[in-house]
């Protein structure tokens, strides 16, 4: 009964300090959540980028694994030698293959964020402008296909961009060109399958923005003497420019190390760093070159990555 | 190439102290400043405007009162020229607004919600309107901090609208409305996100701003008290029509319809009917009352009329002795006292078991004591206090 | 205003249309009778037909499920944890980085991650013997480890706005943490739980680039075997297996929102 009585009376702040308290007192229990989620992503996700920095300082060698070791005890001596092998980072950057595949991989991956965006803000203009059932109907065709088979989107391309493929019979026949154009094995396929199939990450986070934005502020700016040019470039694009930065580092990061699509519907002489990666890795099968390119790709994406989480904090905090 | 007049503080001054001795609204033949013709906008099959009618004179505050989907908004959205009439329409200074959009109508509106542009500081929100007409920089730095000066936030002209509290944001919309001298301002529910305190202080702010700039109000709002203030008239509507307009007063005391007598303030309502009627007054026999009620205006009614009888319970007096009034006297018992500082509310049920509701001002500290649970009492009122009402 | 409005129509008009196009014109092609993928040669179910027969891809899918199902099982259990103790238990040492790597793997290029796992995996076996070789166990914990952090999302999201007082009601008749979270919190957010399930299931199902670095060999996943025959241009069995694939998961979502639908209405009655 008395705790009841005492219970009734604790509201507001005092409850939550009990709370606190309580917690504080099974802080080992506290700390056992924690490091469950924490040492599993600490093994299996951060960890392993140590390990590829480690590999990328080795030699190739004809081993198993096909790498030299970097420390070297001698028990008897009781020695470590440790030997760093730069030279992977060195041919990286002499080798103006890597660099070019660097920069192409930023190339593509700009210009087919671009086009994802303009063909994604309409689209998630129109979702968050909808009402009631129109709207769910709009956003679920947005997300559907992100449930089906990435592979399967990118392959369904080859068929209707090949030379013989849909693309090219319907330009054939409005008669716009003559002889089939060859768009499949082009950098231009590979945009197309880029902003095809990372549309819905460009969509949502904006749709998200939008839908956030009070209609009123768009009647006080016509109100004010605004067109609606003007209302979209100074009321409606800075309010949604935390969805547009969102959206477009979405799309942007994974774009840049893309294998699957260049893989697919670009052309050999297509260059992406994640193909570059790839074929190191699986063709050449040197490993440290592999690791050195993997390493340099993170530490070029470290920023955009830690500017995708304090947007999305700031967003949080918006709202 | 503008089409909103600059009206200059002191011509302001010069016309509002002209129109000051007899409004316009009770001048034959003026010409009004906002007619609405037959307006009626409708919403698929939902009529929410329904062919109002209404003249809006120069330097007016005009309320809109209702309560919600009574069309208010709706007609102040089409003044704004965010939704367009089905049928009617609507002259600002004698222009045809139909067509014209929003963008180009020498209108502003001040929001509920205030709208104000979260990406924006203070300043920039204010000066937007004048960035958006060409207005130089200097000029508009000019009047902006003239502006913001007027309604005493010049000091706040850096933040941000979400580093304001709700009084400030409210003074920062009206600034930014305000800041193109439009020939009509409109305001939607101006007061609504105050509280009771703030807003008492806001509302004679309002009426001396406007009053200072001589700029036509046309103010929305679901709060009769606020409408009672504010007004210079009062439209109230209900269902899409404007069922009553009139001063503020006068809606209070000559209500013209059950419903304007229900929405704005608290009145007991005897239906009874016509037994006697004179020119210049009217008798009722009312089963509610139990007694003959009479009235002393004309009315328009046949005899045997059926009639609402309406008495503000302020209007009328309680006492333990009998009056000894041949009409508008009943007797009750004191069921409930609510006491409310300025003045103690009573219900008091009749003999016939209909329930009255009368208040009485505490003019004196013991004065509420001597009525109280259980007292035969009497209630009498004059028969200048009530209406009689025949729709 | 009317002109606008007619631009925006068309031009988001435009965009759903490239997002099904591609996909309703692999559904028809893979009724295709031809077996030039391009040439219509009438309808048929020929290729449903030869995909049953094939048994490499259906051993794979077998494996791909197989793996999809524990791993995305895996991946609810870890994420829901790491969105809960981020949202809930206030600030504690540490919590910027385990924000950062719940977050990270979202983006992270699958190459990366891919590459980084298998290196991981070589050098534990070279150091304790563990894990030894590779196959179906390591795709499993590459795939748990990348669906984690989309769960993680997906919880953090439900319970940022899930009315906390809620737990606090519980908290006050006398709920200990471990029971509140079980007995609260928990079926509070079981629909957030359900459709990381269903992302994670796809994720693991879908994905290729990492599951070929950490796989072992004989241990090929579905996408792997898609992706060889497709390599080479288009293939009929594929646009069957893709049909198969695309309607199961649209009759699921299209279920999932009657669904939601009809829960929806029944709410509005209730009130």
């Amino acid at each position: 009964m008395s705790i009841i009585a005492e219970s009734v009376r604790l509201t507001g702040p005092t409850l939550r300090a009990l709370i606190l308290e309580r917690l504080g007192q099974i802080k080992c229990g506290r700390y056992a959540v924690i490091s469950i989620p924490g040492l599993w992503l600490a093994v299996f996700f951060f960890i392993p980028f140590l390990v590829v920095f480690k590999i990328s300082l080795a030699e190739t060698a004809i081993a198993i694994p096909p790498y030299t070791s970097l420390f070297e005890f001698d028990l008897e001596e009781a020695l470590l030698e440790i030997s760093i092998n730069l030279g992977n980072y060195r041919y990286l950057f002499e080798d103006d293959f890597y660099l070019a595949a660097y920069l192409n991989s930023a190339k593509i991956a700009a210009i087919s964020t671009f086009f994802t965006l303009l063909i994604g803000f309409p689209m998630a203009y129109l979702i968050a402008r909808s009402h009631g059932t129109t709207r769910t109907l709009l956003l679920s065709l947005v997300i559907l296909p992100f449930w089906t088979s990435f592979l399967l989107r990118v392959y369904a391309w080859m068929g209707i961009l090949q030379k013989n493929g849909i693309v090219n019979d319907f330009l054939m026949s409005i008669g716009l060109i003559d002889t089939p154009l060859t768009i499949l094995q082009t950098d231009i396929a590979v945009y197309i399958g880029i902003v095809y199939t990372y549309l819905p990450f460009m969509v949502l986070p904006l749709y998200t923005a939008l839908e956030k934005l009070d209609g009123a502020l768009l009647e006080a700016a016509q109100d004010l003497g605004c067109k609606p040019a003007q209302t979209f470039f100074l009321i409606t694009l800075p309010l949604s420019l935390p969805g547009v930065v969102a959206g477009c580092l979405l799309v942007f990061i994974p774009a840049v190390g893309e294998f699957v699509i260049p893989a697919l519907l670009g052309g050999s002489d297509t260059l992406m760093i994640g193909r570059v990666l790839w074929d190191e890795f699986f063709l050449s099968r040197d490993w440290p070159m592999a690791s050195a390119v993997a390493t340099v790709m993170l530490i070029v994406l470290v920023l955009p990555i830690m500017l995708i989480r304090n947007n999305a904090e700031k967003q949080g905090e918006a709202a | 190439m503008s089409l909103y007049t600059a009206i200059e503080p002191e011509q302001a001054e010069a016309c509002a102290d002209g129109g000051a001795s007899v409004p316009l609204w009770r001048q034959e033949g003026a010409e009004p400043f906002v007619k609405i013709e037959n307006v009626t906008k409708k919403f698929g099959d939902f009529t929410a405007v329904d062919n109002v009618s209404l003249n809006i004179y120069k330097n007016e505050l005009f309320c809109l009162l209702g309560g919600s989907g009574s069309g208010k908004s709706t007609l102040l959205r089409m003044l704004a020229g965010f939704e367009t009439a089905t049928s009617g329409r609507i002259l600002i200074d004698g222009v045809d607004t139909s067509g014209i959009q929003p963008w180009k109508r020498p209108v502003n509106m001040m929001f509920q919600s205030y709208a104000l542009f979260p990406h924006l500081t203070v300043t920039e929100n204010v000066a937007f309107g004048l960035r958006r007409e060409g207005v130089s920089r200097s000029e508009t730095k000019q009047r902006v901090a003239q502006m913001l000066d007027m309604v005493q936030m010049g000091h706040l002209g850096k933040r941000k609208p979400n580093q304001l509290s709700g009084g400030q944001r409210q003074r920062i919309a009206l600034a930014r409305s305000l800041i193109k001298r439009p020939k009509l301002l409109l305001l939607d529910e101006p007061l609504g996100a105050l509280d009771k305190k703030l807003r008492e202080e806001t509302q004679f702010e309002l009426i001396n701003l406007q009053y200072e700039l001589g700029v036509t109000f046309v103010v929305v709002t679901h709060d009769q008290e606020e409408a009672m203030t504010l007004a210079t008239r009062i439209g109230v509507m209900n269902q899409g029509q404007i069922v009553q307009t009139a001063e503020p007063h006068e809606v209070y005391e000559y209500p013209n319809s059950r419903f304007v007598a229900e929405f704005v303030g608290s009145v007991n309502l005897f239906e009874g009917k016509v037994v006697e009627k004179a020119p210049g007054s009217v008798r009722i026999d009312s089963r509610d009352a139990g007694t003959t009620l009479s009235n002393n205006h004309g009315i328009d009614c046949a005899a045997n009329q059926v009639v609402n009888v309406a008495v503000r319970p302020e209007k009328i007096s309680i006492s333990h002795e009998d009056p000894e009034q041949r009409d508008n006297c009943v007797r009750g018992k004191i069921e409930d006292v609510a006491y409310m500082g300025s003045l103690s509310l009573f219900r008091v049920r009749l003999d016939n078991g209909f329930e009255v509701r009368v208040t009485k001002p505490n003019l004196m500290r013991a004065a509420a004591e001597r009525f109280t649970w259980d007292d035969l009492v009497y209630l009498s009122w004059d028969e200048d206090s009530s209406v009689v009402l025949t729709s | 205003m009317k002109r606008r409005s007619t631009f925006l129509n068309v031009s988001a008009g435009m965009g759903f249309v490239f997002l099904y196009a591609p996909i309703i014109a692999l559904i028809i092609y893979s009724f295709n009778k031809s077996k030039l993928v391009t040439v219509w040669g009438g309808w048929s179910l020929k290729w449903y037909a030869e995909l049953f027969k094939n048994d490499q891809i259906i051993d794979a899918a077998l494996v791909s499920v197989k793996i999809a199902v524990i791993s995305a099982t895996l991946a609810v259990v870890l994420g829901t944890l790491a969105g809960f103790v981020l949202t809930r238990f206030g600030r504690f040492r540490g919590k910027m980085i385990l924000s950062g790597w719940t977050t990270a793997p979202l983006v992270m290029p699958e190459v990366i991650t891919g590459l980084s796992l298998l290196l991981l995996f070589v050098a534990m076996e070279g150091m304790f013997g563990w894990p030894s070789g590779r196959g179906t166990g390591t795709v499993i914990i590459a795939h748990t480890t990348f669906c984690l952090a989309y769960v993680a999302v997906i919880v953090q999201s439900r319970l940022v706005s899930l009315d906390e007082t809620l737990e606090e009601a519980a908290m006050d008749l006398g709920a200990r943490p471990a029971s509140l979270f079980f007995l609260v919190t928990l079926p509070l957010i079981a629909p957030a739980l359900v459709s990381g399930w269903l992302l994670s299931f796809t994720l693991s199902l879908d994905d290729l680039v990492i599951a070929s670095f950490v796989s072992g060999p004989g241990d090929s996943t579905l996408p792997m075997v898609i992706f060889s025959k497709v390599r080479l241009g288009v293939s009929p069995e594929v646009n069957a297996l893709a049909t198969l694939m695309i309607l199961t998961v649209a009759v699921g979502v299209i279920a999932a929102v009657f669904q939601m639908r009809r829960q929806h209405r029944s709410k509005e009655i209730q009130e």
